[in-house]
């Protein structure tokens, strides 16, 4: 094949592939080709969202790394940072659901790693079909599986995340991994390159043929066909040596040994280096002939693109080289000197000292045009309804139906299957479903963590939708008494290229961009993750954010299940619509469009309940989320084991709205407080909206709004909720690893 | 008393068993919890100047071949058998239990949960009538809550071996009834050498030692060994 | 040098969840009719000589308690 037409096939216009040629002067050879065509790819140049992201806001008073490094990171006090970041890594899990989701894992705990941060947490956000088919199944499994073997061998803890099973991600699954680690502030370490002289250190697994695939078309111009089983394009994760490469990485920045240190992700060697080169303005040169194989005979191209996880790029003064080596030594991990920065502002690569590639870094890593997109709003809803549950179904059964529906029941069957304690530091909590709250003694104090996002609602209307998700994070975080501190997010839509998939794209970053600043919490970093879709569709637009915030006291974070005789309050401006909630869904009803909600008296809502749970005063505390009021006060009682007896007529009255609205209806701002009358009378007068709705008590969940009623048992609606493992585990169990 | 914590390639609670022993020293008034304890790289083999041994959790060499077979072999572990000859105190969890068991200086040997599965969740113990130093503090029949997570947990002993640990009262914990995580023979969930001064659990103690962990019970095991030497 | 295979199953009698657990997926798979499915691990390796590979199964690559193994010398 010629290079002209091999460029189509590595995903480059011709329009790019001109823009190479002019920038070189010359054509490029298949190494440089290879090169150009990762960088230049949407996963590494962001040329679709670019333009967009620019308008989020980044900066904060305890901002210490932003957007551009390997993660984001904000200052806690007494001189330690938390670094987080969240990323996708979809297609891989849907080729390969186990290692697909082990890798993005790993992927990301080396994003933090590489700050200098010791990985504390693991949060996880994973969208599936709906759970009636053999590959959900089968991804389910692998996903869940893979996650607890990268996260429970490491040593990191999964404190949480969230699972939602729509339609639209049956053939594309979205598997979307968070870190959160902690460094001292002033051993951060950045990942530009610097010092003309200075060594390249590569350590950690041998490179092999992972996850070439992409770049495989130019194999066959220059290997026999018969060698295309050497190519595997699954990368597989292994664990161990990742928890050699952290404990090295750590005595490494620990004795002062690095310049820069930097991880090896999408793209391999050729974004690492060229990365690093271009954040420090400098040039690089890499000889393949020294990076330590897997297999022997790898073509330049192939070492230079390839993914095999678990490898790591340092720049280290020649007088510290030999003692890195060494501790590389020590932890058993393969190390070599494979390159030298230079001043030449050159990426330069040799095959035993002789030049095989050679670009301008600025034209690699800077080069890539970047594209304005095309929106246009659809006239209407553009995604599949189904009904799912019948007209005559009462109140008692829609409340069952939304209990055990896949998105709301109990994701307990998987988190069990995560380590969530190892670090000694996750705050036990009896409910633990809101936010994940850590101990962090370096500080005196405790960091809360939340991810979360609702594709279905972004796509009735990707502007709100994505402020809701957002004050859906701030709200999780007020229930454990925390203040948001930064926010990092992975954008997962489909096609940027069509119009209607612009406009989800454009909306939704403009809605994150107005609840960060409204909420004052920075974006620290994120990730991009475009074309999810399929000859079905595109996927539901899914814009997942993930906030990390700060709270004083770790004794009190109101995680307590409510008790006999407590008095149970409704406090914020909710005002529930059954617009893009969960029961219209089951009634196949979902349209286009969200009702408007203003994000002012929600944050006032956030700050009240978040001031309350810090004094103690509070024990029990919920916001209200899927499946609305019914569904939250359901949860509370099958995790208590205490019914309630409450009625939502003061509700109905204020808002003007619905029983079934009152009932199941969805939308932002609303908590669920119980506790002593005296401590919850506290709230009531403070400018943000208040009712006392019920008592605790019994062994049956009865709530009555105007003439409709729901009356369930606790134990009846556990059974609801603890529904779904069956469901999922039916025909498959646990074949391989 | 000064713990030494092992640490393998692929250790993953060593710095929160480290973490335990620390509090329990504390908790005892010795050296304001940071005295003499430390971790012990599994290259080392002098143990001089530690009191008690902690093999801790994880997957050491990855668990690749076997859970705990690689480790047993490494210099500090011949090192940690000598110290257990010699009467010392030595504390294996999880992972530890298995390097114990492959080792052979504890009876059976830990095979795949009964579901296949990695499970982690807070469960109950009920204490055996085993006669150890660890459970100076802890009164036979009582229970005790703290966090289990293993895949490979399911304790097994051949019929005639079995026998031998129950004659012998070796069971140091039994899973309370409906809390067997894993499908362990006569629900053990931790078993002592017949000397008692090696003793090997899959829960783990180590993350039950703070109170915003939910629990404390695990504290217990960390301050036995100097509860039982300053009451010998 | 030899190449050496050496198999190791779970002891006849012990439960084998893996073996187990793949043997209850068959008939949703489609596959009827078979049983007693036991998962091991072949080892591969090539020696000098097999003076002493007895012995590595014995204390490293099986755990007798639980495990059986057998050595297949596939080539001298």
């Amino acid at each position: 094949m010629s290079e002209q037409s091999a460029h189509r096939a590595l995903g480059l216009t011709d329009h790019e592939f001109d823009l190479i040629c002019e920038k070189m002067g010359r054509e490029p050879n298949g190494v440089e080709l290879a090169m150009f065509s990762l960088l230049w790819s949407e996963h590494c140049a962001y040329k679709h969202s670019r333009k967009l992201l620019r308008n989020l806001p980044t900066d904060g008073p305890r901002v210490v790394m932003g957007p551009g490094e390997n993660a984001g990171a904000v200052d806690i006090g007494n001189g330690y940072s938390i670094a987080f970041k969240v990323e996708s890594h979809n297609h891989p899990s849907a080729v390969e659901p186990f290692q697909g989701a082990a890798t993005g894992v790993g992927g990301i705990l080396r994003d933090v790693i590489a700050l200098g941060a010791r990985p504390i947490a693991i949060l996880d956000s994973l969208r599936f079909g709906e759970p009636d088919t053999e590959r959900t199944h089968y991804l389910v499994d692998g996903v869940v599986r893979g996650i607890g073997h990268y996260g429970n061998c490491m040593g990191i803890p999964t404190v949480g995340g969230e699972i939602y099973f729509e339609p639209p991600y049956e053939q594309n699954p979205l598997v979307n991994a968070m870190c959160v680690g902690i460094a001292r502030t002033d051993e951060m370490v950045r990942a530009a390159a610097a010092g003309a002289g200075n060594k390249v250190v590569l350590f950690g697994s041998l490179t092999g043929r992972d996850g070439i695939g992409g770049a495989s078309v130019l194999a066959s111009a220059e290997l026999d066909e018969g060698d295309d089983a050497k190519r595997p394009t699954v990368q597989i994760g292994d664990p161990f040596e990742e928890s050699k490469l952290l404990e090295c990485c750590q005595e490494l920045l620990a004795e002062e040994l690095l310049v820069s240190l930097q991880d090896l992700g999408a793209a391999g060697l050729t974004s690492s280096a060229g990365e690093m080169a271009s954040a420090g303005n400098t040039g690089i040169d890499i000889d393949v002939g020294l990076v330590p194989l897997r297999e022997a005979d790898m073509e330049p191209f192939e070492i230079m693109v390839s993914e095999s996880q678990e490898r790591m790029l340092a720049v280290v003064e020649p007088s510290k080289v030999d003692a890195v080596l060494a501790l590389c030594t020590k932890w058993q991990t393969a190390s070599a000197v494979i390159g030298e920065v230079t001043d030449s502002g050159t990426f330069r690569i040799l095959k035993h000292g002789e030049t095989v590639g050679e670009i301008r870094v600025d034209d690699l890593v800077d080069g890539c045009p970047l594209y304005d997109l095309d929106p246009e709003e659809p006239a209407g809803w553009t995604y599949p309804n189904r009904v799912t549950i019948e007209d005559e179904a009462t109140p008692s059964d829609i409340t069952l139906s939304l209990l055990s529906s896949p998105s709301i029941a109990s994701k307990r069957w998987a988190f069990e299957q995560y380590d969530s304690v190892v670090g000694s530091r996750t705050v036990h909590r009896a409910g633990a479903a809101d936010a994940a709250v850590l101990n962090i003694p370096e500080s005196g104090r405790a960091i809360a963590i939340s991810i979360d996002g609702n594709g279905r609602r972004v796509a009735c209307d990707p502007f709100q939708g994505t402020i809701e998700a957002t004050l859906e994070c701030a709200a999780n975080l007020a229930v454990v008494g925390a203040e948001p501190l930064g926010v990092t997010n992975c954008l997962n839509f489909g096609n940027p290229e069509k119009p209607g998939v612009a406009w989800q794209l454009g909306r939704a970053v403009e809605g994150l961009a107005e609840a960060c600043r409204a909420l004052e919490a920075p974006v620290v970093g994120g990730n991009v993750s475009l074309y999810n879709e399929t000859p079905q569709g595109p996927i539901y637009p899914t814009p997942v954010v993930g906030m990390v915030g700060e709270l004083p006291d770790p004794e009190k974070v109101a995680g307590e299940n409510w008790q006999e005789g407590d008095a149970v309050a409704l406090v914020g401006p909710f005002d529930p619509s059954l617009a893009g909630s969960e029961l219209e869904k089951q009634r196949g009803e979902i349209g286009k469009g969200l009702p408007v909600r203003e994000i002012g008296p929600v944050k006032t809502a956030i700050e009240l309940v978040r001031d309350a749970v810090r004094s103690g005063g509070v024990r029990t505390a919920t916001d209200v989320s899927d499946g609305g009021l019914s569904t939250a006060l359901a949860e509370l009682s099958i995790s208590s084991g205490i019914g309630f007896e409450g009625e939502l007529s003061a509700l109905i009255a204020r808002r003007d709205c619905s029983e079934d609205d009152a009932l199941f209806g969805e939308g932002p701002g609303g908590f669920i407080i119980a506790g002593e009358p005296a401590e919850l009378e506290k709230l009531g007068g403070q400018g943000v909206d208040f009712e006392l709705i019920g008592e605790v008590g019994g062994n049956e969940l009865v709530i009555t709004a105007g003439n409709s009623r729901v009356e369930v048992l606790v134990e009846e609606a556990a059974a609801a909720f603890d529904s779904l493992e069956d469901r999922i585990e039916s025909d498959q169990a646990g074949l391989t690893h | 008393m000064k713990w030494g914590v092992l640490q393998f390639p692929g250790s993953c609670d060593e710095r929160d068993a480290l973490n335990a022993c620390r509090i329990a020293e504390a908790s005892l008034g010795e050296g304001g919890g940071s005295g003499g304890s430390r971790l012990v790289w599994h290259e080392e083999t002098d143990l001089s100047g530690l009191d008690g041994i902690v093999v801790p959790g994880g997957f050491s060499y990855g668990d690749y071949l076997r859970a705990g077979a690689i480790a047993r072999f490494s210099p500090a572990m011949n090192a940690v058998a000598e110290f257990a000859a010699g009467g010392g105190p030595v504390l294996g969890i999880c992972n530890g239990f298995q390097v114990l068991c492959e080792s052979g200086l504890l009876p059976g040997a830990l095979l795949t949960n009964e579901r296949t599965r990695f499970i982690c969740r807070q469960g109950d113990l009920i204490v055996g009538d085993a006669d150890s130093p660890f459970l100076s503090e802890l009164e036979a029949g009582t229970t005790i809550s703290i966090p289990f997570k293993h895949q490979s947990g399911r304790f097994f002993a051949p019929p005639e071996l079995l026998e031998e640990i129950e004659a012998n009262n070796q069971v140091a914990f039994r899973y309370a009834p409906g809390h067997n995580p894993n499908g362990s023979l006569n629900d053990i969930a931790g078993v002592t050498n017949q000397a008692g001064n090696v003793l090997g659990l899959m829960p783990h103690p180590e993350h039950a030692v703070e109170e915003f962990s939910g629990s404390t019970d695990g504290l217990a095991l960390f301050r036995g060994p100097a509860l039982a030497g300053a009451n010998a | 040098m030899i190449q050496a295979l050496v198999l190791i199953r779970p002891k006849e009698g012990i439960l084998d969840a893996q073996g187990k657990a793949v043997e209850g997926a068959l008939p949703a798979l489609g596959f009827e009719g078979i049983e007693h499915v036991r998962v091991g691990r072949i080892v591969e390796l090539k020696a000098e000589n097999a003076d002493r590979l007895e012995e590595l199964c014995e204390k490293l690559l099986a755990n007798p308690l639980i495990e059986d193994y057998e050595i297949e010398t596939i080539s001298e």
